[in-house]
């Protein structure tokens, strides 16, 4: 049984576009400093190792998950547990944006980005092929579930997590700052903030946010990386636009308390939804959107 | 402007300053570079731009050119020193009525006609441009933009002219939104009171070439470009319908402007079509 209170760092760091080496060493650097700090696990952003809008670098950057360099950050995993993402390649060359969860110097879990955005300022259909599935996976620090960015933008997905007993979601991101309008109350940070308190609470789970910081071309990731606990209230919340390293403590006793005093999750009726979501499968005029 | 639409525009002031000086730093040092030069004119764009880098990097690190010609309005050089001295930069007067003049009496004699005001802009503004390009050169410094949304959408602007430069912090600010953050980080009252001009001979003010004023251009982009309303829609809101079709046309007209060149397509694999690469590639 592990302990109730568990220290989770996030690496909000500033990927360097295309270079593998140099953000290689950045992660080597920042698990070293999360070990320090006593923490069980470390959470990286979204294509920390290779930057985000890769484009037609995709080809040289992407790597398969059993690579050296892949190895070298499991093998780190030892002292504590690792979540990182990059652009993987599978043996059939198609290329996935990929978080691997490792620990005790393994790959625990793989989870490959399912939603992949392909409309305004986005571009990843285009290189890359999507995952199909969400899983839950056991944990040194229970049932977790990863949603990379845009995944956590469709509400199925920490739903589907939830529904498999997770009560940590871990969401790398590579958010883009959209809209510094003062009436928007800063555009895409503003969304992700209401969003994710949003599912702590009505899923009863801690979630664990690491966007990136740093410019592409222009494109400024804004960072505000953070832990949001299941009363909804941010146990740790990272600077807007600096490279940093946060460390929060989550206590699972919260979510014992949280999911006693408004049990959703228990009252959640699945076989309803699955009911619902097959009969709308077999009906003769029902066209998923999207296919 | 309507209140809704200007509540809309309104930007966080804190937070868009940090995010232009974090760019600016970020997209000056990441290519190698310490420095930045750029043309300071006197006007609010080019003025909030020497505030924003001079911020972002120290004043050490900019450099401001004021490049007037003998038509220039002597207040708008003044206005320019005025935001050398406040922000204590360095800075280079570069007089550009010799090449001018003597460009023009060698063309106007080979063409046998005198050239247009608009020819004669044209080349001020790419003038100034070379000028720029050669001190950056000269001070291993990158050219910074003073182009603003509004223009860069209007076409309101020299293509290879004012409108080059290497990087652009305000390039997605509308004019109303150059003002309120000019006011924000200081630039001087003169600069913010008076009527936008290009200055590129006596009494041209912006508004009165444009045929509209900076307000309803703003207004009517705004609801277009960001908010993706149809030019129908905008009119059934209570615009003006030739308004709207002048500069809806306007902005498709000088699309050419903010391109690079057009490639002819031959291989299987063309710069500009199917050779994907961030600028930032390799940096």
């Amino acid at each position: 049984m592990a302990s109730d209170i568990q220290r989770v760092a996030i690496a909000q760091i500033a990927p360097k576009l295309g270079d593998l080496g140099a953000n290689l060493e950045r992660h080597h650097e920042y698990i070293r400093e999360a070990s320090a700090q006593g923490a069980q696990l470390i959470v990286f952003p979204e294509l920390g190792l290779t930057g985000y809008q890769t484009q037609d670098l995709t080809l040289e950057v992407a790597r398969s998950a059993t690579s050296p360099e892949i190895q070298s950050i499991v093998d780190q995993s030892r002292e504590i547990d690792v979540l990182f993402s990059f652009v993987e390649e599978t043996q059939d060359h198609l290329f996935y944006v990929t978080a691997l969860y490792a620990s005790q110097g393994k790959v625990v879990h793989k989870h490959r980005k399912v939603y992949l955005p392909t409309y305004g300022m986005f571009d990843e259909r285009r290189y890359f092929a999507p995952g199909d599935r969400f899983d839950a996976y056991a944990s040194s620090l229970g049932t977790a579930g990863i949603l990379i960015c845009e995944d956590a933008w469709h509400l199925s997905a920490p739903y589907l997590l939830a529904m498999q007993q997770a009560t940590l979601l871990l969401v790398p991101a590579s958010s883009p700052w959209r809209n510094t309008m003062a009436a928007a109350e800063f555009g895409s940070h503003a969304f992700w903030r209401h969003l994710l308190q949003m599912y702590a609470q009505l899923l009863g789970v801690h979630i664990v946010f690491a966007n990136r910081v740093g410019y592409e071309d222009g494109v400024h990731f804004y960072g505000g990386s953070g832990v949001v606990a299941p009363n909804g209230s941010w146990l740790v919340e990272a600077a807007t636009g600096e490279s940093e390293l946060v460390v929060a403590e989550i206590d699972r006793r919260l979510t014992r308390r949280m999911r006693y005093t408004t049990p959703l999750v228990r009252d959640e009726r699945v076989h309803l939804v699955a009911s619902q979501l097959h009969a709308l499968l077999q009906r003769g005029d029902f066209r998923a959107p999207g296919h | 402007m309507r209140p809704d639409i200007e509540q809309a525009l309104c930007l966080r002031e804190d937070l868009t300053a940090s995010v232009l000086e974090g760019f600016l730093r970020d997209e000056v040092r990441k290519v190698g570079f310490e420095r930045v030069v750029f043309g300071l004119s006197g006007g609010i764009d080019s003025a909030l731009s020497a505030y924003l880098a001079t911020r972002a990097l120290g004043r050490e690190q900019v450099h401001a050119v004021l490049m007037p010609y003998r038509s220039s309005s002597p207040s708008s050089l003044a206005d320019a020193m005025e935001v050398v001295r406040d922000l204590n930069i360095p800075h280079t007067v570069v007089e550009i009525t010799g090449p001018i003049d003597a460009y023009f009496e060698q063309m106007d004699k080979l063409l046998g006609k005198q050239a247009s005001p608009l020819r004669r802009g044209n080349r001020m503004a790419r003038e100034r441009m070379v000028t720029l390009y050669d001190l950056s050169a000269a001070m291993n410094a990158l050219v910074v933009g003073t182009s603003n949304k509004t223009e860069l959408l209007l076409g309101y602007g020299t293509q290879f002219g004012d409108m080059a430069s290497a990087i652009n912090p305000i390039g997605d600010l509308y004019k109303c939104q150059v003002r309120q953050l000019s006011a924000y980080v200081g630039v001087p009252q003169s600069i913010l009171n008076k009527a936008p001009s290009a200055d590129l001979w006596a009494d041209q003010t912006d508004e009165k070439e444009l045929g509209f004023t900076y307000d309803d251009a703003d207004e009517i982009l705004y609801q277009w470009v960001d908010l993706r309303l149809s030019p129908d829609e905008i009119v059934e809101r209570g615009y003006d319908e030739s308004l709207v079709r002048h500069i809806v046309q306007r902005v498709q007209r000088n699309q050419y402007k903010r391109k690079p060149p057009i490639i002819a397509k031959l291989s299987g694999r063309t710069i500009g079509i199917d050779f994907r690469y961030l600028r930032d590639w390799g940096h």
